[in-house]
């Protein structure tokens, strides 16, 4: 077994007197789709914080390609390759569709601050592979045709899409999803699954999916992990997760979110 | 040695009256940010028209009292004053900030802005920009310290100051009153701990914001008439800077927090009165700042404040 | 495409160098509106950096153009004859101090923006103006400063084409920073500095950014006034002032160069249409003494700009957007 790509040894967050996320240690190898589920409450999106840089456990480690983030602000987490979207969308509103994912370049922009504005061929050279680059990558997931509208224009799940898009454009080797399929019809909820399969393959991502839907984690996950009052209670491919009991336990008697 | 403990003293009672008034008006600014966690700027320019309240129906009150200064007439100017200034503050809420109650904080910071400045230069074209002499509502002398006290008997405290931090403390426990045991006052604490579910629960938000502003603004204006009364002379532009230094009061003690702006109001008095007696005069004001960006750097959440995190 | 902002800059400035000898000639009281519009333009197009497109509400801008301000007109007296008395000689040295001025205004700029940028919306606001009151009470302490008195004795070295030069840089650099995927950046950070610190914004480079080169721009046109009105004073950089350059930012539209420098003229011509109104005989005396009184105005356009039309005369929809 290849060395992990990302690993949570004993992460620990504790708010005042609630532990969000209690012990918690699970590995994401390169290339693979893991989803990330439990009841509302469980700690998935505060996962999805602790690896990012948003919040620093209390204690544990966690490493990603064999360094540690911890003690990274989140933009440094980011320029080491993990990219996320956002449970409620996280768009720029004042920006176009094209502009909100060439905010994410901005990482990895040669030129500095006396470029723009001495606006020489460098400049213009680089300006240019950006606005390649975001094109591609917004024609591959059929956005290409509002490239300048304002992203609030675009219809809910487009929206969705392009954030996926934007994360995409800071070229990360960990993809964290929270909660994509949100909102979607069971049309959409079924091409997002392809979308991400796609993506997955297309760029040779590790993705982490934190989802509601047990149609979309079940049918496309490798492997899923359960989380219940910020600890996991199981982890295993989806034939297994279906009939573990103490996930069965879990849900019962809770809210499940349903499409 | 003696000297220069009675010098501190005396500072010290300096510095308990003047922050008494910045408690009261620092509560104010507490009360509405917590309940709507935004800075009334124009919070300190209530406290010029409570002073500038008690300048015109001042004399007017006395009559019913006898004509000349007394207790109970500076009482019932108190009350007057603080009614006017309620009434104000709730007007102001209604006209200008609830409409924006959905928008962006900047925007009702930048109109909260617009009516401070409103306020103190319609302050100074109504009322007329030199300062004015407030009329007498008690007789203010200096306390005769029996001798048998030995050297304290030589501070300087003069009635007012004593008058000023009774009224305050009675308004303080009266505040503490209503917020801990009335339903308005549980109502504006639920608010502040969780606007969505104090609505779920019946509580009128309309009902319990005016309240608040109503409060808070009748405190200004009590800290109006209290600072008139010691210093005589008040001018428009009198709530400006009274109003920051009390916010930099409230900030100290933990915006949103109750007790803490009182506290910060005693400890900016504090501040002003040693900085005053005992570095340079000039330096007041840019100390007190110091001290707001010292907070703001190092405890944001003040003295008694607690952390709030965004939801991400 | 990028070649063309650069000719347009070269050319208003050619422009502005070539009308200036004439512009100088005009009616003293015109000529006195004229410099200040355009020392107007400079501090608001910079704030606009700084409160429009990163969205960090500076109320402090009055202090770092007082830091230019007084930080040229010393060097200016001191050091006004180092090269010479010629023409060349004392204007390299008007330009060189004012320079000087810009870079002290965005050093204080540096020293406020760092501490005070990790703190939002209204804090941010209370904790500039505090640092406004601090600078303001260093000069007023300040003996070769000439303290409370007020510094004077300046050469008026500020022209048209000096003022107007200035100004069109300042609106270049802006613009150009802003129409790059740099400047993308400032944008995202004002949209969400949470999901532009995700995309590997770092959000505080950013603000400090924007809030030095806010603040330069500050410091030459402080710089700039200081050797036109050949005396500045501290109350002259005070709150007041600060406010006077934000009610520009607001009314131009937050986030549009364009909007602010037709809000900052704008807003110089109207006190003197003010001042005229005051004279009027034929009005009566309220309307006359309303019309003196012109922060009166101000707080009122306020008031009624952000209840009716927050995005200001030029500005985007995202100030009327609903809180989420």
């Amino acid at each position: 077994m290849s060395a992990p790509l990302l690993k949570l040894a004993n992460v620990t967050v504790q708010f005042g007197g609630l532990k969000a996320v209690s012990e918690l240690s699970f590995e994401i190898h390169d290339g693979e789709l893991i989803g990330l589920i439990g009841p509302n409450g469980a700690g998935k999106t505060t996962v999805f914080n602790l690896v990012t840089g948003v919040y620093q456990p209390t204690s544990g480690a966690i490493t990603f390609a064999g360094k540690s983030v911890l003690g990274h602000r989140p933009y440094k987490v980011t320029a080491r390759g993990i990219a996320r979207t956002f449970q409620n969308i996280r768009l720029f509103s004042s920006l176009s569709v094209i502009d909100n994912v060439r905010t994410a370049c901005n990482m990895h922009l040669k030129h500095g601050i006396s470029h723009a504005l001495l606006r020489g061929p460098k400049f213009a050279r680089e300006e240019a592979e950006i606005d390649q680059t975001v094109r591609e990558l917004l024609e591959i997931f059929g956005l290409s045709g509002e490239c300048d509208a304002p992203c609030k224009s675009l219809p809910y799940g487009d929206q969705r899409r392009l954030e996926i898009v934007r994360a995409l454009a800071t070229r990360p080797k960990l993809l964290l999803l929270d909660e994509p399929a949100a909102g979607m019809n069971p049309t959409e909820k079924v091409e997002l699954m392809k979308l991400i399969r796609f993506t997955q393959e297309k760029f040779g991502l590790a993705v982490l999916l934190v989802e509601h839907d047990m149609k979309v984690v079940m049918g496309i996950c490798q492997r899923i992990i359960v989380l219940d009052y910020g600890k996991k209670i199981a982890e295993g491919p989806p034939a297994e997760i279906r009939a573990n009991h103490k996930v069965i336990a879990a849900y019962l008697g809770k809210e499940e979110d349903d499409a | 040695m003696a000297d220069q403990l009675l010098e501190l003293l005396q500072q010290i009672i300096n510095g308990l009256s003047q922050g008494s008034i910045y408690a009261l008006i620092a509560l104010g600014y507490t009360m509405v940010f917590g309940v709507l966690r935004f800075i009334n700027f124009a919070h300190g320019d209530v406290f010029m028209l409570g002073a500038f309240a008690g300048f015109y129906l001042g004399p007017k009150t006395l009559k019913i009292f006898g004509g000349g200064p007394s207790y109970a007439g500076a009482i019932a100017v108190l009350f007057v004053a603080m009614a006017l200034c309620a009434v104000i503050g709730m007007v102001i809420e209604r006209l200008c900030y609830k409409p924006l109650r959905d928008r962006p904080k900047l925007t009702v910071l930048i109109t909260a802005i617009g009516v401070s400045l409103f306020l103190s230069n319609g302050g100074q074209f109504v009322f007329g920009a030199e300062p004015k002499s407030f009329p007498e509502i008690i007789t203010d002398r200096l306390i005769a310290i029996p001798p048998a006290w030995g050297r304290i008997s030589e501070l300087t405290i003069t009635i007012s100051q004593v008058l000023v931090i009774g009224v305050t403390l009675v308004l303080l426990f009266v505040l503490t009153y209503i917020v801990m045991k009335t339903k308005l006052g549980m109502a504006m604490r639920a608010l502040s701990f969780n606007p969505v579910a104090a609505q779920l629960m019946g509580i009128n938000i309309n009902v319990v914001i005016s309240f608040t502003f109503g409060l808070g603004s009748a405190l200004a204006g009590a800290a109006g008439i209290l600072t008139s009364i010691q210093q005589p002379s008040i001018d428009p532009l009198m709530g400006v800077n009274a109003g920051l230094k009390a916010f930099v009061a409230a900030v100290l003690g933990g915006i949103g927090n109750i007790p803490g702006a009182a506290l910060g109001g005693i400890l900016i008095g504090l501040t002003e009165a040693l900085v005053v007696g005992y570095v340079n005069p000039t330096y007041r004001d840019p100390i007190v700042f110091g001290v707001l960006i010292l907070v703001l750097l190092v405890k944001p959440t003040g003295l008694l404040g607690a952390s709030e995190r965004e939801k991400v | 495409m990028f070649e063309k902002s650069k000719i347009i800059l070269f050319v208003v400035i050619v422009a502005c160098g070539v009308a200036s000898p004439y512009v100088s000639g005009i009616n003293p009281y015109y000529y006195d509106i004229l410099i200040s519009i355009g020392i107007n333009i400079i501090l608001a197009a910079g704030l606009n950096l700084v409160n429009g497109y990163t969205g960090q509400f500076s109320l402090g801008h009055a202090g770092f153009m007082a830091a230019g301000a007084y930080a040229s007109a010393w060097l200016s007296l001191r050091f006004g004859y180092e090269f010479g008395t010629s023409v060349w000689a004392t204007t390299t040295a008007f330009v060189l101090a004012l320079l000087a001025g810009g870079i002290v205004a965005a050093v204080a700029g540096l020293l406020v923006g760092v501490p005070s940028l990790r703190l939002k919306g209204d804090y941010l606001a209370i904790v500039t103006l505090g640092f406004n009151e601090i600078i303001k009470g260093v000069i007023q302490n300040a003996e070769p400063l000439g303290a409370q008195r007020g510094l004077g004795g300046m050469v008026q070295h500020t022209t048209f084409f000096w003022t107007f030069a200035f100004a069109a840089l300042t609106v270049y650099v802006v613009l150009s920073l802003v129409h790059s995927t740099y400047g993308r950046g400032f944008m995202a950070v004002r949209d969400d500095e949470i999901a532009a610190e995700a995309m590997g914004i770092n959000t505080t480079k950013y603000k400090v950014l924007a809030f030095v080169l806010g603040a330069f721009f500050a410091g030459i046109a402080g710089g700039l006034y200081a050797h036109f009105k050949q005396f500045i004073h501290p109350e002259g950089f005070n709150f007041m002032k600060s406010v006077d350059v934000v009610v520009m930012v607001i009314l131009g539209g937050m986030g549009s160069t364009l909007g602010v420098c037709v809000a900052a003229a704008l807003l110089t011509i109207l006190p003197e249409v003010l001042r005229y109104v005051a004279r009027i005989d034929a009005l009566p005396e309220w309307l006359r003494s309303i019309a003196e009184n012109r922060m009166i105005l101000y707080s009122l356009l306020l008031i009624i700009l952000m209840l009716t039309r927050p995005q200001g005369l030029f500005g985007s929809g995202a100030w009327k957007k609903k809180k989420a």
